[in-house]
């Protein structure tokens, strides 16, 4: 079947079979390997991208679902001037990745907490990061970068063109 | 100002931030163009006899271009024992055809042009197997009434030390006994094993795969597929975590190389995480038994520690971990007389391995859980029991009685700097206050002090490591390393050693590692080693550059040697006293390569240390555990880079607070697991956790010139016993001796229970 998906600001049309995954499709389709695949019981939220203004897990949608959609993954957060997003540049000034397979997941969960809620305390982190798991950083990290992002004021919580993401 | 003990942001940060490492899964190397897709097909039956496998169905599957069983893999010898002392006759194939020996033993391969046609064709291979009765757990592998290898009459595969003399205890006023579980649990690295392969017309085979060190990789894969070692190029790409259960290869990736060879494609494989929860190594696994004796005043006097080890089905690294636990047994206490004893059991299950700490955690839980143990049977302060019998400060080498020795310790500063920072004394005082208010929520504080032992391993064994370092004309640098970064962020912390040595920015370094055509020796990253050893090597090769650099500029700005020094502004050498004279690297380096390979060899291993003060809240009518306050003194010797070496410490405390209080993987009698998935793992969360207390203390070590020991698995080690310790601290005061770990909510509830019926 057809989609058509813009992905990171670019509509593209693709042939794809109808139980495809939205993860496999960003990672295989359009060749945007920075979602992972962490688990295959929608644990881990190591696939977590922003479709519609959500912070969704890529595993739990099918390609077809995102039909028409506005999907933005890691990849689409910088500036093309190469400038990091708030979340993005909290991430590596708290030293919140380590072997960063968790964290293009992580840092669009965290855009999602913060769209939710512009000011969270330590502990509405940990609640609004509890569905994506990371093994190296015991999390401390994290939830500093998240606390650091908020710092920059309401463009922590969106996605480039302007859209909202509500958790 | 030395770049060194600084701060220092991730150089590698912004590619992983925007774009993503490039992961095994992740390659679109022109070499694995049209590779096939590669599914496994596992046993699900824990021990049994096989009938058939039918692959007819299979291979008429849409996408299906080849599905190899144990037939087409004659021509390989099976994966011997790989440990001298365990019986020849423990073999594993490459794919059962006889016997299955855990879930998830490898049965056949299925080749697809994609993953999904995969995933639908390996369900369509047939496979008749006749169970077995199966061995779950030490005690049914002991009797040895069903064996894994009835040709060796035994599923005893390896025993170490002997048992205490009956007059161990003899004298001592009081002596206290426990069984402990420190139980198995699941590495989880967030990236689960992935791997590809492509034969090229030279008759070599290029590997990528996600592991924990490439150069031993390598070796292992070539020994097992009796290939000549030159023929192998094996490359890690980035890694998405290990914590032990990366290290070396496993035999999937042998596998991938050998049906590469045998479609004549490129192929590649990433497996699923309920795959990798019964297909990956696993860690831990130990029951212990632990006796501890002394005198009322609160002095141990003896101290036993006796191991079964479940290895699993097959013998991997958890064949050899007991006898870490044995080095380690003491711990920091200057016990008079301390014994340990292991055995090591085959067992119906998947095999053991490293997993973050290796054996020495086992050995703190032990001794952590005795002292306390010891001390609640005197009355005493637990913190007073540690004082009265840690060893005394030293500063040069301590030999422990059983064997290890140790380079640098205080052990008593570490105690009270992390009891002072815990405010301990109110801790008590409030959890005095609880208990004779009755409250719901009752206080638990728990201690660990630990000392463990880091860098015992290294290149060929030795505790050593190379390292290259080249300046290029354009005035960058290159920095080679055998070590294997999987989080660590030896592309920073490498650099920051070569740039304080040379002068030339962070930016300008560039750190390679993971490809055996490149550095074709290494001893990757595990065991804590890699500042003590990879690290030291990065700084001695640039040592040694400015010394190289030295005699060649010498000639050309007519000066003595000796009188050239680093300017650190130049990225060159200057004359002394006459600034502004000088060359830098880089110009050296037009005129002739500079470049200098080195091995490093440290002194010996080293002995990190520590003390941990956990504080939990646990919830008397429920049994639900809250981790309040987790307050660690990680004493590592030197440090080069303090947000490398927190995140370091942060993620093993989250692995200790988890074995203590969650994780655990569990078989039900039939050997069929039940925490397969991540819904059933109770993997920690953000949700679990507190932020952390981290307090700082550094005695360095006279074992390379870093004056670094190592802080990869300290975290773990120390915040696995503080987290036990503090769950049943809490309920103490109604009768409650032990819970093992994990601590569930079940397990608190029951043992208040039980102790209040007049038991535990
Ligand atoms: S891969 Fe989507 S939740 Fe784990
Ligand atoms: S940084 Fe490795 S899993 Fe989160």
């Amino acid at each position: 079947m057809q989609v058509s998906i813009t992905v990171n600001g670019q509509q593209r049309t693709d042939e794809v079979e109808p139980r495809l995954l939205l993860a496999h499709y960003l990672r295989e389709t359009c060749g945007l390997t920075a979602t992972n695949i962490g688990c295959d019981s929608t644990s881990c939220g190591a696939c977590t991208v922003v479709v519609d203004g959500l912070s969704v897990k890529s595993c739990t949608v099918l390609a077809a679902q995102a039909d028409g959609a506005q999907v933005t993954t890691l990849e689409g957060l910088a500036g093309s001037d190469g400038e990091l997003h708030p979340v993005q540049a909290a991430f590596r000034a708290e030293h919140g990745l380590q072997c960063g397979f968790c964290t293009s997941g992580m840092v669009m969960a965290a855009i999602g907490v913060l769209a939710d809620n512009p000011d969270p305390t330590d502990r509405e982190v940990r609640e609004g990061l509890e569905g994506n798991l990371c093994r190296c950083t015991g999390y401390h990290n994290i939830v500093r970068a998240v606390r650091t992002a908020a710092q920059a004021g309401p463009a922590a919580g969106q996605v480039p063109q302007a859209q909202e993401v509500v958790q | 100002m030395s770049i060194l003990g600084t701060r220092v942001v991730r150089t590698e940060d912004p590619l992983f931030l925007t774009r993503g490492a490039v992961y095994t899964d992740d390659l679109t190397d022109e070499r694995l163009t049209g590779a096939l897709h590669v599914t496994f097909v596992r046993s699900q039956v824990a021990h049994g006899r096989i009938l058939s496998v039918d692959t007819s169905a299979a291979l008429e599957a849409p996408g299906v271009v080849a599905v190899v069983t144990a037939t087409d893999l004659t021509d390989l010898a099976p994966i011997p024992a790989g440990f001298p002392f365990v019986d020849k006759a423990v073999i594993r194939p490459w794919l059962a055809s006889d016997v299955v020996r855990f879930v998830g033993e490898l049965i056949a391969v299925v080749l697809t042009e994609d993953r999904y046609q995969g995933e639908d064709a390996a369900e369509m291979v047939v496979v008749d197997i006749d169970p077995l009765p199966a061995v779950v757990g030490t005690q049914a592998a002991a009797r040895d009434e069903v064996l894994l290898f009835p040709d060796v009459g035994t599923n005893v595969y390896a025993a170490f030390g002997e048992p205490a003399p009956e007059d161990f205890f003899a004298g001592c006023e009081v002596v206290v006994s426990q069984r402990i579980v420190n139980q198995r649990v699941a590495p989880v690295p967030l990236e689960t094993r992935a791997a590809a392969a492509v034969w090229g017309e030279d008759g070599r085979v290029t590997i990528w795969c996600s592991n924990q060190g490439a150069q031993a990789a390598k070796m292992e894969i070539a020994s097992w597929l009796g290939l000549d070692p030159s023929l192998v190029h094996l490359i890690t790409p980035a890694v998405g975590g290990g914590f032990g259960a990366k290290i070396g290869a496993d035999p999937e990736f042998a596998l991938i190389a050998q049906v590469a060879k045998i479609v004549g494609r490129p192929v590649r494989w990433s497996e699923s995480r309920s795959e990798n929860l019964v297909g990956m190594l696993h860690g831990r696994a130990q029951d212990q038994v632990v006796t501890i004796g002394g005198r009322r005043d609160g002095t141990v006097e003896a101290y036993s520690l006796v191991v079964d080890q479940d290895a699993g089905a097959y013998p991997r690294l958890g064949v050899v971990l007991p006898t870490l636990t044995m080095l380690m047994a003491g711990g920091v206490y200057a016990f008079a007389k301390v014994h340990a004893q292991a055995r090591v059991l085959g067992t119906n299950t998947t095999s053991i391995g490293a997993y973050r700490g290796a054996g020495r955690p086992e050995a703190t839980a032990a001794v952590e859980r005795a002292v306390d143990l010891f001390a609640a049977e005197l009355g005493m302060d637990p913190a007073d029991v540690r004082r009265k019998n840690v060893i005394p400060a030293f500063d040069s080498p301590h030999t422990t009685s059983m064997g290890a020795t140790y380079d640098t310790g205080n052990y008593a500063a570490a105690l009270d700097k992390a009891l002072e920072a815990a405010g301990y004394a109110d801790l008590r005082a409030e959890q005095a206050r609880r208990r004779e208010a009755g409250d719901v929520r009752q206080l638990g504080i728990g201690l660990s002090v630990y000392v463990e032992i880091t860098g015992a391993g290294g290149e060929a064994g030795a505790a050593s490591e190379n390292a290259t370092v080249e300046v290029h004309p354009d005035g960058t640098a290159t920095v080679l390393t055998g070590t294997s970064p999987h989080g660590q962020g030896h592309a920073t912390a490498w650099a920051m050693i070569a740039s304080d040595q040379l002068g030339i920015p962070l930016e300008k370094i560039t750190v390679l590692h993971g490809d055996t055509d490149l550095i074709p020796r290494g001893g990757g990253t595990m065991g804590s080693r890699s500042l003590q050893q990879g690290g030291a090597a990065v700084h001695q090769a640039a040592g040694e550059l400015v010394e190289l650099a030295k005699k060649r500029a010498a000639e050309k700005l007519e000066a003595n040697p000796e009188d050239l020094v680093v300017d650190q502004g130049l990225a060159g050498l200057a004359v002394r006293g006459t600034p502004g004279v000088g060359i830098t690297f880089a110009e050296l380096a037009a005129d002739e390569q500079l470049l200098v390979q080195t091995t490093f060899s440290a002194n010996g291993p080293t002995f990190p240390f520590g003390a941990h003060v956990v504080v939990v809240e646990v919830d008397v009518e429920s049994g639900k555990t809250e981790v309040v306050r987790l307050i660690a003194v990680d004493d590592a010797g030197t440090i080069l880079n303090p947000l490398l070496a927190d995140g370091q410490r942060h993620g093993g405390f989250a692995q200790g607070v988890a074995q203590a209080l969650l994780e655990e993987v569990l078989y039900d009698s039939d050997g069929n697991p039940t925490t397969s998935t991540l819904a059933d793992y109770p993997f920690i969360s953000a949700t679990e956790l507190p932020s952390f207390e981290l307090v700082e203390m550094a005695t360095p070590t006279p074992m390379n010139p870093l004056g670094a020991k190592g802080i990869g698995e300290a975290g773990t080690i120390g915040s696995t016993p503080a987290t036990q310790n503090a769950v049943i601290d809490a309920v103490a005061h109604l009768g409650v001796r032990h819970i093992d770990m994990p601590t569930t909510p079940m397990r608190v509830f029951r043992a208040i229970q039980q102790a209040q019926q007049g038991g535990n």
